[in-house]
């Protein structure tokens, strides 16, 4: 599925994703609706691939009202229905975020080590709270489940990329990162 | 299309050539792990310098070895040399390793883990004799972290796809009674056995059937399944279509979490190769059976694990359960007979149709055969993802395989089955992991995740977070999960605030057998579990909470103090100016005292003071009352 993903800033000393990473591209290539739903058979078990996909195409991250009516004319079903399955699965969401999702890990592996510092970090760093996105439109933080890299936590995921053994210092690094990528 | 013998000719010769050839190579633990742990740079600078050097050596990605603490992992092969494997191996490492490995041909430096093939290896022990791997079998594992995940190749030179070349020469029936003589069972849950649900999908008479893989790994501190679909997609596949074949399916899910962009990406690829090759599709190897595979990207919900909320979800609705029965065998998805495997048991298909029931049933214990991969994690030495034989003991695992608790502090408990599951004592550490016995002492095999807990683990807390985590993931849909996990973990809260009273001891009893009984789905159906196991084996800590209004293992906020050692106090001042809420008092070069009214806990102050001092101190309780 050639979904346009937003790809990790490849500077400085600790870019976290190896190959697979080259085959995709730098800039967000935005789609038309119509194009993206194209992709999918019309049929209604596509629902999920169809929200993921116009949600990544979406640069604020988020399923806008017009995607949400194309879904439903396109599978032939009720707005309603397509809403109620958005506003379901805490990976979509029906409200702007921010440029890169920070999703934090507060499984027990990591709370145990220490997850809670970590996320009051990011708030104070980024002046929000969970779920907020920063007044510039670059960052969202949410919570997520357990992302499967216990014997590196605490485990934070930005976009698509993980990073591990977090301390408020790498936080700070990593931030900065994708703050310059944005700028640069 | 080819046969599959040609294949496996070409197979053949690639990795005879790969690991006996006049090339070196280099194989980079690749998977998610091995990446956050900086190996995609590794893989980089490894590319680069090949290229400089302008020598002939290969380089490949691979998944995880298991070894997870250990990563960055490379294994090098060189001409004459066994395949050493070296942890570690960071980007500065990593040229090093080229330039006086490979390159300067001199003896190996660094940190060596093992070597696998043939030969002794400058005084290296092999790979299965060092501690961390002598007790574990790898049967499923057996190739993660070997070969290359994108390469279908690879994979048939270790046997792939001959296991379905053989189940293709079986009837449908002999397939299933082959998996009944393994005695392979379920290894997502309470492990029902996994040729009865095939049975019964092969016996409901109907114009199309399914097959559906869990690959919605979302129980916290598992990763299983992740790292056998990054380091070894095709088994997977093999086992689904040797499955499909069994119980009549024309198609396929594969229902993984969107949390793991690589295997996703890993299955996409394996799926394309194997329908590039004719296995998969039509007509499959020849045999006149057809079965198409997809891959469903889940959307971030952990109830989507429990089978009918899955099935909800791949037909593209919120993943709600539906009341069972009838059971997805019988009328799953769009009301079709369906069969629900976990990825780890699909992949045992592969391995026990590649060798044979009888070297699968070899390993285990009389009820539970063959092998159980878990993800150990937590407060533990080595931590990562093993692979041993049914019946092996807490014991071995924890403190043979996993080198024991971190920083040599007191092992306390483990827990198993996620969310779902319990925490079993340190008295139970020599309980054999079978089905049968952590059903016994309440907790289940759950997926695999087991996470290691030391003293400073409060137990009440623990199952406080298990609940929290049963109550934001409940869908909702009936009372007693929605309401009834709400008010346990309002009657945990009390008690980890130090509002409790000891009847709310009986009361969370109650409520949770209530809850158990009445939920409509696996998941409020388990949720009190770790609430009942901690009820069941740490009371003391509960009643410790309840009437001390203290904290043993120093967690819990609102049964905790701070103090200032006045013997240890020189005046510094640096915890005075720290504190949040002025409730520090003292002049510099006196001793400084912290009025426990004002003090709001934040333990600014105890990461202030300097290390030299270490005159601040956190006691359990109150000062108070002691």
């Amino acid at each position: 599925m050639a979904w346009v993903r937003r790809p990790a800033p490849t500077n400085g000393e600790e870019s976290e994703n190896g190959v697979g990473q080259e085959t995709r591209t730098n800039n967000i290539e935005i789609m038309s609706t119509e194009e993206i739903l194209k992709q999918f058979p019309a049929e209604h078990n596509n629902m999920l691939g169809i929200l993921h996909a116009l949600q990544d195409n979406n640069p604020r991250n988020y399923l806008n009202s017009k995607d949400l009516k194309a879904a439903a004319a396109y599978l032939n079903t009720s707005l309603s229905h397509v809403y109620g399955v958005a506003t379901y699965y805490s990976m979509f969401s029906v409200r702007p975020r921010g440029e890169n999702i920070i999703r934090i890990c507060n499984s027990p592996v990591c709370h145990v080590e220490g997850s809670v510092n970590i996320i009051d970090e990011l708030k104070k760093e980024l002046f929000i709270g969970l779920g907020e996105t920063t007044e510039d439109g670059l960052f969202t933080i949410e919570l997520t489940e357990c992302l499967g890299q216990c014997h590196r936590a605490p485990v934070m995921m930005i976009n698509e990329n993980i990073y591990g053994n977090l301390s408020k210092e790498k936080i700070l690094s990593i931030l900065n990162k994708y703050k310059n990528n944005h700028s640069g | 299309m080819m046969e599959l013998s040609d294949l496996v000719k070409l197979a053949n010769n690639e990795w005879d050539d790969l690991l006996n050839g006049d090339d070196p190579v280099l194989l980079v633990g690749n998977a998610t792990c091995g990446r956050s742990a900086g190996s995609g740079i590794v893989f980089r600078t490894l590319k680069n310098r090949i290229n400089e050097s302008g020598i002939k050596c290969k380089l490949h990605e691979v998944g995880c070895i298991g070894m997870c603490y250990l990563e960055p992992i490379v294994a090098v092969y060189t001409p004459g040399n066994p395949l050493l494997f070296f942890s570690g191996v960071h980007e500065k490492e990593a040229a090093e390793l080229f330039e006086s490995y490979v390159i300067k041909k001199e003896k190996a430096q660094g940190k060596v883990i093992g070597f696998l093939g043939e030969g002794d290896s400058d005084g290296h022990k092999h790979l299965g004799d060092i501690t961390v791997m002598r007790p574990q079998e790898r049967l499923v594992l057996n190739n993660c972290g070997l070969i290359d995940p994108t390469s279908l190749n690879h994979y048939i030179a270790n046997k792939g796809y001959s296991g379905l070349n053989k189940s293709l020469g079986l009837e449908p029936q002999q397939v299933i009674d082959n998996i009944k003589a393994s005695g392979l069972r379920g290894r997502g849950g309470a492990g029902f056995p996994t040729w009865r649900k095939w049975q019964f999908a092969r016996d409901k008479d109907s114009d199309i059937k399914y097959l559906v893989c869990n690959a919605d790994e979302g129980d916290p501190g598992a990763f299983m399944n992740r790292s056998l679909i990054e380091g070894d997609p095709h088994s997977l596949i093999e086992g689904m279509i040797i499955a499909a074949y069994a119980i009549g399916a024309s198609t396929g899910y594969i229902y993984c979490r969107a949390e793991y962009p690589l295997a996703l990406e890993r299955l996409r690829l394996a799926i394309k190769q194997a329908e590039e090759e004719g296995l998969l599709g039509k007509n499959i190897l020849e045999s006149g059976f057809d079965f198409r595979l997809k891959v469903k990207e889940g959307a971030g919900a952990f109830v989507c694990g429990e089978e009918t909320a899955l099935i909800a979800s791949i037909e593209g609705d919120r993943g709600m359960p539906r009341p069972r029965p009838p059971f997805p065998a019988v009328a799953g998805l769009w009301g079709k007979p369906t069969i629900i495997n976990n990825v780890e048991t699909l992949a045992s298909v592969s391995r026990i149709f590649q060798n044979s029931p009888e070297w699968f049933s070899r390993f285990g214990t009389e009820k539970s055969k063959g092998t159980k991969t878990f993800a150990l994690v937590g407060k533990v030495k080595n931590s990562g993802l093993i692979e041993v034989p049914l019946g092996t003991s807490m014991r071995e695992i924890i403190f043979d395989i996993g080198g024991g608790v971190e920083n040599d502090k007191q092992f306390k408990a483990v827990q198993t089955g996620g969310p779902s599951g319990g925490c079993l004592p340190a008295e139970l550490i020599d309980l054999p992991v079978d089905y049968e016995s952590l059903a016994d002492a309440g907790t289940i095999m759950g997926s695999g995740g087991l996470v290691v807990m030391d003293e400073n683990t409060c137990m009440v807390d623990v199952a406080r977070y298990f609940l929290d985590f049963a109550h934001k993931e409940s869908c909702g849909e009936c009372a007693p999960c929605r309401l009834g996990t709400k008010q346990m973990l309002d009657i945990l809260t009390d008690i980890t605030e130090g509002r409790g009273s000891m009847e709310d001891l009986k009361l969370l009893e109650d409520l949770g057998k209530g809850i158990m009984k009445g939920s409509l789905c696996g998941l409020g159906q388990t949720a009190p579990n770790p609430v009942l196991t901690t009820l069941r084996y740490f009371r003391d800590e509960y009643i410790e909470h309840i009437r001390d209004k203290k904290c043993r293992a120093k967690v819990c906020k609102e049964l905790i103090y701070y103090d200032i050692i006045a013997e240890k106090c020189t005046g510094c001042h640096l915890c005075f100016k720290v504190c949040p809420v002025s409730a520090i008092s003292g002049d510099p070069k006196e001793i400084h005292v912290i009025d426990q009214e004002l003090c709001i806990k934040c333990g600014m102050c105890l990461e202030k003071c300097p290390d030299k001092f270490n005159a601040i101190e956190v006691y359990a309780g109150s000062k108070n009352h002691g």
